[in-house]
């Protein structure tokens, strides 16, 4: 610890070596070596992000889709909006279902089922989300004929559920027990003292954990390859076309979908210094739509809890 | 509150008989005292809720049984040689994972053996040597790292490592440590060592939180007695500190191999994508997530799916023993006992 200190050795001690004085110099020096060392991957890869990024991203990147393959120009406006959409069917399914099983956790679970509900989430945290891909591909994909949206936020519905549980339930715990027992006592139904009270005071934590989820899903790639699968077009269709006329719309989410982080992948592994430049920007634009989430619920949920108390 | 005087129209006002009244009274206390706990209510809600937990198991079963039986083409048609061929051959219909498995366990291997010292050096600085003021800035940096996706590290890492690798550290690797073995060949940049490189730099911040948490519940008086008989502060942390959270700084690299087994996408885009066997990390290789996301999709026959879809579960089932190993490791130091929810 820092406040201890090496020489208050009281005098009866014999001296400290010289070999163990410098055993202890070299060994503090190579701790700091080694946060020197990994914090270094950190600023370069911030730093070339920004750098590589910023040079390659402008308004076409963000408004146009593809071009066919080999010709300069185009950009990622599919799949920025195809991942939104994937994240929005992901936490359709996966909140409302991890949330559900993170109160189940902490207000029902004190028994062996609940055990065995925690040991699960835990393990499925742990699991390859690849593995994960190829589960959604054959519960959906197959049933349906085809590679779709859906199919990819199913997988990532999947990938949210254990962390939000496990959030939800230890946010839930640190809500005092003397809150519940008061709300009981006023002749509140258990059901609407864990909705109205104990949920509404861990409010915050729980989105935290929320957030942390969606941050960790938006960024994935690999369930998304053979779900999602990617797509050059718009999946969707507006209701008007473009002389304004009206059309049957739909949201695509039955066709494959493009998704920023599928598109940066199969740019970056592409022979095309244009799409290469394209890859940085995507990485670009992704990291800071996670950011931009992430930092406007956590904003949002401080300011209305400020509000409430 | 109200409904207390409500269902009572035939009170009489004398008392004519008094023990059926009694009776007749405590009957209607029951529903008085039920009155707004809702109970109809309750009851659908548990039942909901314990629905969402049970569907959490009901994915693990889901996972499993899928995996199971869309293997099982490939288990009966090769049954346990299929993870000791080395033959990978979609047109001749034969499928040996073993290549995969290899590339898994060494990249693994090579990102445990850079990110385990990092890691553990970052947690002791961070716990036992910084000032105070600087310690939650750097737990943010180095968890900031968790937070970037796979693919930028995969974008980052083709565009920046490789380069690097090719043009400067290898020839350096080649000249000095090239006579092992492990260092010779082509030097292209991408392969097992690009791979290696840029898991650990994915497994630090896992590993290096995990150490952290585990340093800090080992006890003060443990330092404090180190240091009063004379100890200098390396050796307090090495014997008051170090040793007393072995057992969950193991855990901690355990955990962090689980993620370098299942990782994908940065590890597809530099380990050059070749099913091969070869000493030397120069080397182009394959993993098992990474043959799953350049293939599966493009999988002609069922034959080719379902094999893909066992080295999948192979690679479940590995991640998952490895996982649970973590967490009984972890348990036994930050709770003192293996299983949790004892109490």
């Amino acid at each position: 610890m820092p406040e201890t200190n090496v020489s208050a050795a009281p005098p009866s001690m014999p001296p400290i070596s010289w070999r163990r004085r410098v055993t202890d110099r070299v060994m503090t020096a190579a701790a700091v070596g080694t946060v020197v060392l990994v914090l270094a991957p950190l600023v370069a890869i911030f730093g070339y992000l920004l750098y590589k990024g910023v040079q390659s991203l402008n308004w076409d990147f963000l408004t146009s889709i593809p071009k066919p393959e080999g010709e300069a120009g185009g950009g990622m406006a599919n799949g920025i909006v195809g991942s939104m959409m994937i994240l929005a069917v992901a936490s359709l399914i996966g909140v409302p279902l991890g949330i559900g099983a993170g109160v189940y956790l902490a207000e029902y679970g004190r028994n062996r089922l609940g055990d065995a509900v925690r040991f699960t989430a835990d393990v499925l945290n742990g699991v390859p989300s690849i593995v994960i891909g190829i589960v959604a591909f054959s519960i959906v994909v197959l049933a349906q004929g085809h590679f779709s949206g859906l199919a990819g936020g199913v997988a990532l519905a999947i990938m949210m559920v254990p962390t939000i549980s496990r959030t939800t339930e230890e946010m839930l715990l640190l809500v005092p027990q003397a809150l519940r027992e008061a709300a009981y006592g006023l002749g509140i139904p258990r059901w609407r003292t864990t909705l109205s009270i104990t949920l509404r005071t861990a409010t915050s934590g729980v989105l935290t954990g929320v957030m942390l989820a969606f941050a960790r899903v938006a960024g994935e790639t690999a369930p998304l390859l053979f779900t999602a699968l990617g797509n050059e077009f718009w999946s969707g269709r507006l209701p008007w076309d473009s002389h304004g006329h009206r059309q049957p719309w739909t949201l695509g989410l039955n066709q494959p979908t493009a998704a920023l982080p599928l598109q940066i992948f199969k740019y970056a592994t592409s022979p095309y210094d244009d799409l290469h430049r394209q890859a940085w920007a995507g990485a670009l634009v992704l990291i800071v739509l996670i950011v931009t989430a992430v930092a406007a619920v956590r904003f949002a949920v401080r300011r209305s809890t400020f509000g409430a108390s | 509150m109200a409904n207390l005087g409500l269902p009572r129209p035939d009170m009489p006002g004398p008392q004519p008989v008094a023990p059926t009244k009694v009776t007749s009274v405590s009957a209607r206390e029951s529903p008085l005292l039920h009155a707004s706990s809702g109970e109809v209510s309750d009851r659908v809600f548990h039942s909901a809720m314990t629905a969402c937990g049970l569907a959490v198991l009901g994915i693990l079963v889901l996972i499993v049984y899928q995996l199971m039986h869309r293997s099982s083409l490939s288990w009966h048609a090769f049954g346990f040689k299929f993870f000791a061929g080395s033959d990978w051959n979609p047109v001749s219909q034969q499928f040996g994972a073993l290549p995969f498995i290899y590339g898994t366990l060494v990249s693994s291997l090579v990102a445990l053996i850079l990110a385990v010292p990092l890691a553990v050096g970052v947690a002791v600085f961070t716990t036992e040597m910084c000032p105070k003021a600087l310690r939650g800035p750097l737990s943010f940096f180095v968890e900031l790292l968790a937070a970037i996706p796979s693919v930028i590290y995969g974008v980052w890492a083709i565009f920046v490592l490789v380069p690097l690798l090719s043009g400067y550290v290898q020839p350096v690797l080649a000249d000095t440590l090239g006579w092992t073995g492990l260092f010779d060949g082509p030097k292209y940049g991408v392969g097992m060592l690009a791979a290696g490189i840029i898991l650990a730099i994915m497994i630090i911040p896992i590993i290096s939180s995990i150490t952290r948490e585990v340093l800090m519940v080992v006890p003060q008086n443990q330092r404090e007695g180190v240091l009063a008989l004379g100890a200098t502060r390396w050796e307090m942390i090495r014997i008051g500190v170090l040793r007393n959270a072995r057992a969950g700084i193991v855990g901690g690299i355990i955990l962090g191999l689980g993620r370098a087994l299942g990782e994908t996408m940065a590890v597809t885009m530099v380990i050059g994508n070749n099913p091969q066997i070869v000493k030397s990390l120069f080397a182009p290789g394959y993993t098992m997530a990474s043959v799953l996301a350049n293939e599966f999709s493009e999988a002609t026959g069922d034959l080719y799916l379902s094999s893909l879809i066992e080295i999948g579960l192979a690679l479940f089932f590995v991640t998952i023993i490895v996982n649970a190993l973590a967490q009984l490791l972890v348990w036994t130091v930050t709770r003192g006992q293996p299983a949790r929810g004892n109490a």
